[in-house]
């Protein structure tokens, strides 16, 4: 993104050229299903905008120009917001989302809003054992675009001779997951995706990106159509860290309007590129090391960690003691407070309504068994014992309890840095990302339900995490690793990362289809980076 | 100790009437009753008064039964992981507003600056009741 904010501000290209290079690639990409709505005249006007500014050489940033995508849960003015939904179709916000005035704000393109699970509920979706994986919404599943990658497609050629070139693609993982195609297909230079228990981690693992979830506190949930109050926070989804970081110094920051957010005084941050890592301590969590972890991603963490002990840095074993726990955990809090946030939508002041006018309740009932989709309703269904334990069954049993387990839980991870450990380093997901027709099998779904089981502790927790690239598999698909900070340790975490990121050489993905336009794209990168050498 | 398991009797339903009764177990087992059932769809605003539903809703208590297996005496419940700050209140002043065009263009029912809900049932009870009465006067 910096060398192409160079490019920008040194007239190499103007940000309506840059704009139309990437609304074309959306589509020729639209196969991809990434976007639900594009937002051309919007992108276009503010372009032309932005080519004024450079001009004037009053350029407002890094971001200045820059095309982005927002994840189609994130409220923004005057375009149709979904999630996914049937329930939002045809909403539409009168307001921002505070990240996405922010972004603006910098002069930041949008170029549209971003498929997902309905409501953002991957994660979710995958414990009650439905699909998720960005594959539920209404509009459709999102097609991953390693899919058509001469990396992946080279190794399949050697194992089969399938003509079909598309009958066999790879889910994205979710529920971020139109964000993270949109990225990786080189539509926008970063993406906003939501993270309540991996949903931008894991699509970022599965789509060879930069998946940052910030600590909890650091950026604003205002305009986030909210899915569990406690653990959602505003995800970044970028092709490096470097990025990731200038996205999230243009974000975060106290907010007025979420008073969840903390008040301590933030500033955008240069990375620096660590050099030493003598100083490091990584911590390697015992727990994480399960059977259902496929053993190629077993053996790239444990390269990982050589690799911080090779170049000096103090690698120790720690242990999570509460991890078995995490998912059951997760299950009871979420539920309960994913019921409490869909009360909402009862056909009245927004959203679909049915035409039953009977009385209140039957339209009330009717409107939401069409609006939401079984993903939402089986959630429903599985948090009425929270009411039903109110009434019942002592409250304690069930929600109370779960509260005392997330502090345990977040207790472990406070004991763990407590101890001189600075950052932990686990694999992202269980597997590299599967074919869609795999997916959706009945016995896959029980291995799916387990799939947040790196994530989501840290939404628990609060903490900060990244998935970083790390390499292709044999099947040349990416893998992520994850590294998790301490609490508002952002910019330290994401320090580690860079350096990581530059040990790794992550390869840039090869989209066949697509590269008579991406290499008009790399042009510039390229350009820009002769410039800066001079 | 806490009610160890939740029990689900079913009668053959004669016209979808689900015959269960409603019992805290000895060993603290709970039966689910219709009326409990009724008044957990209208809470939750789903129909879903089937016996797959209600097995669904044994599973997923059974699930969450797990938890009983960790030691969380002494052990506060966490409400947030922001709990050691303070909330931040803004000050009581209007900043912002008269935006009730806005607010009213995305609802599908509207009259003048009024969202327009059918009548509640009991409101409906009531009036219907009323009416009925009022004709036999």
């Amino acid at each position: 993104m910096a060398l192409v904010s160079a490019a920008l501000k040194q007239g190499q290209i103007t940000p309506t050229e840059l704009c139309q290079k990437c609304l074309s690639l959306i589509k020729k990409t639209k196969f991809l299903n990434a976007y639900i709505t594009v937002s051309e005249e919007v992108a276009l006007k503010q372009a032309e905008e932005s080519e004024k500014r450079y001009k004037q050489g009053h350029s407002l940033g890094d971001l200045d120009g820059i095309p982005v995508a927002v994840k189609d849960n994130f409220s923004t003015a005057g375009i149709e917001t979904t999630c996914a939904s049937n329930m939002l179709k045809g909403y539409v916000p009168p307001y921002n989302a505070t990240v996405v005035q922010k972004l603006l704000d910098q002069g930041a393109l949008l170029m549209g809003k971003t498929n997902l699970d309905e409501f953002a509920m991957g994660c979710l979706a995958s414990l009650l054992r439905l699909r998720s994986g960005s594959t539920d919404g209404v509009f459709g599943p999102v097609k991953n675009p390693w899919s058509y990658s001469k990396q992946y497609r080279e190794k399949k050629k050697q194992k089969s001779h399938d003509e079909n070139e598309d009958s066999n693609w790879l889910i994205t993982g979710g529920s971020s997951g139109g964000s993270a195609a949109a990225v990786s297909a080189f539509t926008c230079f970063a993406a906003l995706g939501s993270d309540t228990g991996g949903s931008t981690r894991n699509p970022a693992a599965h789509c060879g990106l930069v998946g940052l979830k910030p600590s909890y506190g650091l950026v604003s949930r205002h305009g986030l159509i909210p899915l569990v109050n406690s653990m959602d926070v505003p995800g970044i989804l970028t092709r490096c860290v470097d990025d990731a970081a200038i996205v999230l110094g243009v974000l975060a920051g106290h907010d007025p309007k979420d008073s969840t957010t903390i008040q301590d005084p933030v500033k955008p941050f240069m990375l620096s590129s660590l050099t030493d890592v003598s100083k490091l301590c990584v911590g390697i969590p015992k727990e994480y090391l399960t059977p259902e972890l496929s053993s190629e991603i077993r053996s790239l963490w444990s390269k990982a960690a050589n690799l911080f002990e090779s170049e000096g840095a103090k690698v120790i074993e720690v242990s999570l003691p509460h991890t078995s726990y995490s998912i059951v955990c997760y299950h009871v809090l979420c539920t309960s407070e994913v019921a409490s946030n869909m009360a909402r939508f009862d056909g009245l002041e927004y959203g679909h309504r049915c035409d039953i006018d009977v009385s209140t309740e039957a339209m009330y009932a009717a409107t939401r068994r069409e609006g939401f989709n079984d993903v939402i309703l089986e959630v429903l269904l599985n948090t009425l014992f929270k009411p039903f334990t109110v009434i019942v069954v002592n409250y304690e049993n069930y929600f109370v309890k779960a509260q005392k387990v997330r502090r345990l839980i977040a207790n472990d991870f406070v004991n763990v840095f407590n101890s001189g450990v600075d950052v932990l380093l686990t694999p992202t997901t269980l597997s590299e990302a599967v074919p869609y027709t795999e997916f959706i099998k009945e016995d896959n779904r029980t291995r799916s339900a387990q799939d947040d089981i790196f994530t989501q502790a840290v939404n628990m927790a609060g903490l900060p995490a990244v998935s970083v690239p790390t390499a292709l598999s044999h099947q040349g698909l990416p893998i992520g690793l994850q590294f998790i900070g301490r609490a508002f340790c952002d910019q330290q975490l994401l320090t580690v990362a860079k350096w990581f990121e530059k040990q790794v050489q992550f390869p840039v993905i090869q989209i066949q289809e697509l590269m008579d336009n991406c290499s008009s794209v790399f042009e510039n990168e390229k350009l820009a980076s002769v410039t800066l050498k001079q | 100790m806490w009610a160890r398991a939740v029990w689900l009797a079913f009668r053959a339903p004669a016209g979808g009437r689900r015959g269960l009764t409603a019992k805290a177990g000895p060993q603290g087992s709970v039966r689910i009753t219709a009326e409990m059932i009724e008044h957990l769809e209208r809470l939750a605003l789903v129909d879903f008064g089937s016996q797959e539903a209600v097995a669904r809703l044994e599973k997923a208590i059974a699930f969450a039964d797990r938890l009983r297996a960790v030691d969380t005496d002494g052990v506060e419940p966490m409400e947030s992981v922001l709990e050691d700050r303070c909330l931040y209140l803004r000050s009581d002043n209007v900043i912002e507003g008269n935006c009730a065009e806005e607010v009213l263009q995305n609802s599908h029912r509207v009259v003048e600056e009024y969202f327009v809900a059918p009548p509640d049932r009991w409101v409906l009870r009531a009036a219907t009741s009323l009416w009925t009465f009022g004709n036999r006067l």
